[in-house]
């Protein structure tokens, strides 16, 4: 956003509070009760929620001055890269590395930010979830490219630049599972979700992936494939990567349909 | 036993481990992959700038002789350089593999791959996808992987982290312990070797640019079990991260590499806006010193001119920081092209690098020195290789910017075959008796529950914050031998009050406090190496700068460091550096390469 002296800056927390109270959704392990624990900070500029957890954990006290165990949550590039610390903040799904505190604070006018685990993927502890399902995903539509073998065989096919940037756009996924968890149809195994068809589409979009469109396709042909998408499109709304993932789909969709309607036709 | 019932363990899956496992399971051979995070979220993903290779397509008449001559004389002559010559030449071959797989490099208007310019060179050798070219290609062999996990070949064990070696009686490595991160089970992997692929050890300076994942643990465990580890102060400060509270954020070389100039104001504590001083009253003081290189001087360099300029007081604001300007450049090629790390500074600063000047300072970036290696990849240990960042082969006193991308396929690339042939050829005793294993599990999880019972007063957390400061201050661009030594002794009193911590967390399942205990122990032991290394080094070379020997002095110091643990102290020996194919010559550039 371009301020008045022609300046592009964010909106900054004016009067920030002296503390910063943070409310956790917690539990033991998978199978126990859910139960809420409230731990309070000194405020700091730049504080982010990973920072903030880091601080609890050093000494988990809660507001009432009850000694806890230390909420437990993901962790790993810090940086928006890796998809590792998904989490719903104030009710929101995205990266808890980013989720700056001004930022909270300012949208939500409150001195107290939610952290919740995903719905959507068995609860290991607290913050923590098992994700694995995402990769199992990646399976099922081939994810990849077949080559004939790793030695030298010299370049890939000429790609023009336009494509290479589209393909980069969907290569950016980083398995974070914020697509799925906003997606009404996802859970209970009922549908394979947005980020598998968008690495499909990945593939499909290259020369040498194309050839073997027909078994990456026939992994979103079940019954829990892409005719699931009910195009509420909240997924491309929370996608960290901003990754297009509603073109993916229909374009999926048209390259089944093509499929079906030709295939038989191929030399 | 047919050998294609051999199993290879690798522990770590960034780009050297899948690179690895990669080689091996396309050989018909079982892998077993441990990771601490799912292989995807590997540090490698991190990686922005770019990958080197003299592919030659920008008419400048680069070649792999002087990709290896950029990459010795920017080593500062430290780096054995028959190793590096195989990867420089490697290199065309790895890019255009990538290629095949599937990353989507960005493309010239031919539709050929597009190379940038990169940290100490003059040619344009870079293959880069965007500005987050690690997470392309780290996807590329996690998706190769996958498939041949599909297959049956490679057995994935995620959330697992490796706490020790398993050894026979005749020290030969046939395996090792793992701990699942959920359970705290510990688990005996048995193997007919094993490729460590850690990646670095960032974290024992509490803020870098590593993920949360590089403590050096694992490689730390291998060397108190006996594994040399080489080159341990030779430690990589990047010149531009974003200074935070919880991480330095990189920002890439490759914002320099499209043209980004490092200045401040040449009226010390200026206080106006940058936009505000014209270019008169600014100093680009990279530019000014180094003519030929200018912003691409090779980063112990910029490092060290950034630094002093802060010092000196000339810092923007009067701080510790100084601009990284790409506001001179078009926002739509900026966006094109750097798009990924221009989201993370504007994200966690709040500007927009397009049209504010960034504020960086440097920050701990990359380990030169690791594991001892020989030249395919064996450490001193029969059956245990390495490679990658957790490696000290090819960078020398200095790593050039998009050399580790490389280097840490060409490593995974080299310790596949190695590991194999020895897996297959080696005539082994019979530690099939299962003694062996079920003895190291005993022993390490006698660590853990002394860990666990534990009742001092000291916080683990609290001692990691006081390491990384110790170690931040007085191990990193500058060094003093008397801030050296007092930093060891420093050491000693964190291990001692180590001692004395008690884990607060009662709840065992999935907790982080044990597996951290485990690190920070680790990390104390590795620190010694680091700090005792760059104490016995008397010289200056590459990113070892110490005032009270400016120089580079070849007569005394042309040798690669060698760490052995002992329970008193690291035992440091030397041996020389084959520097068969380049003569060391000095380095300067000041005025573009020396002439050979």
């Amino acid at each position: 956003m371009t301020a008045a002296n022609g300046y592009h800056t964010k909106k900054r927390l004016e009067n920030p509070p002296s503390t910063v109270k943070f409310k956790i959704q917690r539990r033991e392990r998978d199978g126990a009760p859910i139960y809420w624990e409230t731990f309070e900070l000194q405020y700091r500029r730049n504080l982010n929620v990973i920072s903030a957890l880091m601080e609890i954990r050093k000494n988990p006290v809660t507001v009432e001055g009850k000694k806890t165990t230390p909420p437990v949550w993901d962790m790993s590039c810090l940086e928006q890269v890796c998809g590792i610390c998904t989490m719903v903040i104030d009710g929101r799904v995205r990266q808890s590395c980013s989720a700056l505190v001004d930022d909270l604070l300012l949208a939500s006018g409150s001195d107290t930010i939610t952290l919740q685990p995903m719905s959507k993927f068995p609860n290991i502890r607290d913050l923590k979830v098992d994700r694995s399902e995402m990769f199992e995903h990646l399976k099922r539509v081939h994810a990849w490219i077949e080559l004939d073998g790793t030695y030298p065989l010299g370049p890939g096919p000429h790609i023009p630049n336009e494509l290479a940037q589209q393909r980069y756009a969907l290569s950016r996924c980083m398995t974070c599972g914020c697509c799925l968890e906003a997606c009404p149809q996802y859970g209970d195994g009922n549908y394979i979700g947005p980020q598998a068809i968008a690495q499909a589409r990945l593939f499909n979009m290259h020369p040498v992936g194309k050839t073997t469109i027909e078994e990456r396709l026939n992994g979103l042909m079940d019954d829990d494939g892409i005719t699931s998408c009910g195009n509420a499109q909240n997924c491309v709304k929370v996608c960290p990567m901003n990754l297009p993932l509603t073109k993916a789909i229909y374009e999926t969709n048209r390259d089944i349909t093509l499929n079906a309607l030709f295939g038989w036709l191929d030399e | 036993m047919s050998s294609n019932q051999l199993k290879i363990a690798i522990v770590g899956g960034g780009l050297a481990g899948l690179a690895a496992a990669m080689k091996i399971a396309e050989a018909g051979y079982d892998v077993d992959l441990i990771s601490v995070v799912p292989v995807k979220r590997s540090h490698s993903v991190c990686a922005q700038g770019g990958i080197n290779g003299a592919v030659n397509t920008k008419g400048e008449g680069d070649s792999p002789a002087k990709h290896l001559d950029d990459t010795v004389y920017g080593g500062d002559f430290l780096a054995n350089q028959p190793p590096v010559k195989r990867m420089c030449d490697m290199a065309p071959e790895i890019i255009y593999l990538f290629d095949r797989m599937g990353v989507p490099f960005s493309r010239t208007n031919e539709g050929l791959l597009d190379f940038r310019r990169f940290g100490g060179t003059l040619h344009h050798r870079t293959a880069f996808a965007g500005a987050s070219t690690g997470q392309q290609l780290l996807y590329a062999l996690d998706e190769q992987v996958r498939k041949w996990e599909s297959a049956g070949k490679v057995t994935k064990y995620e959330g697992w982290e490796m706490l020790s070696l398993i050894l026979d009686g005749n020290r030969v490595c046939r395996g090792l312990v793992a701990m699942n991160l959920q359970s705290l089970e510990l688990k005996a992997f048995k193997a007919d070797a094993v490729i460590m692929a850690t990646g670095g050890p960032g974290l024992i300076f509490g803020k870098s640019t590593n993920s949360q994942t590089c403590t050096g643990s694992a490689v730390s465990a291998c060397y108190q079990q006996g594994a040399k580890y080489a080159n341990g102060e030779f430690i990589q400060v990047h010149p531009t991260s974003i200074p935070g509270e919880d991480k330095l954020r990189l920002m890439s070389e490759s914002a320099r590499g499209e043209g980004g100039r490092v200045w401040v104001p040449k009226k010390p504590g200026d206080t106006r806006n940058p936009s505000d001083i014209p270019e008169s009253e600014r100093w680009y003081f990279l530019e000014e010193k180094y003519p030929a290189y200018g912003n691409l001087v090779p980063r112990d360099i910029a490092t060290r001119e950034i630094f002093q300029v802060c010092l000196d007081g000339y810092g923007v604001g009067g701080q510790n920081q100084v601009y990284l300007d790409l506001t001179h450049i078009p926002a739509e090629t900026l966006t094109r092209k750097l798009g990924a790390i221009l989201e993370i500074y504007e994200m966690f600063v709040g500007d927009d690098p397009r049209y504010v000047p960034m504020r960086i300072f440097p920050g701990v970036h990359y380990s030169m020195g690791g594991l001892w290696v020989d030249y395919e990849q064996r450490t001193n240990i029969p059956g245990l290789f390495a490679a990658g960042e957790c490696d000290y082969s090819i960078h020398g006193a200095n790593r050039l910017g998009a050399n580790s991308l490389v280097s840490c396929v060409y490593g995974g690339f080299t310790a596949a075959p190695a590991a194999i042939d020895y897996a297959k050829n080696v005539v082994r005793g019979d530690a099939d008796s299962g003694a062996i294993y079920e003895d190291e599990v005993r022993k390490q999880q006698e660590i853990n529950d002394s860990i666990i019972k534990s009742s001092g007063t000291e916080n683990q957390y609290k001692i990691h914050e006081e390491l990384g400061k110790v170690m931040t201050d007085n191990v990193t661009v500058v060094r003093y031998n008397d801030r050296l030594k007092a930093t060891d002794d420093k050491l000693l009193e964190l291990m001692d009050r180590f001692k004395h911590i008690s884990i607060n967390d009662s709840n065992l399942w999935a907790t982080q406090a044990v597996p951290h205990a485990r690190q920070l122990w680790n990390m104390l032991q590795l620190a010694r190496v680091i700090t005792l290394g760059a104490l016995n080094r008397n010289e200056s070379r590459g990113a070892h700068y110490k005032p009270e020997f400016p120089e580079r002095n070849d007569e005394e110091w042309l040798k690669t460091t060698i760490a052995e643990f002992s329970d008193e102290a690291p035992v440091f020996s030397y041996e020389p550096v084959d520097v068969s194919l380049i003569t060391p010559r000095k380095r300067d550039y000041s005025k573009g390469k020396a002439a050979k």
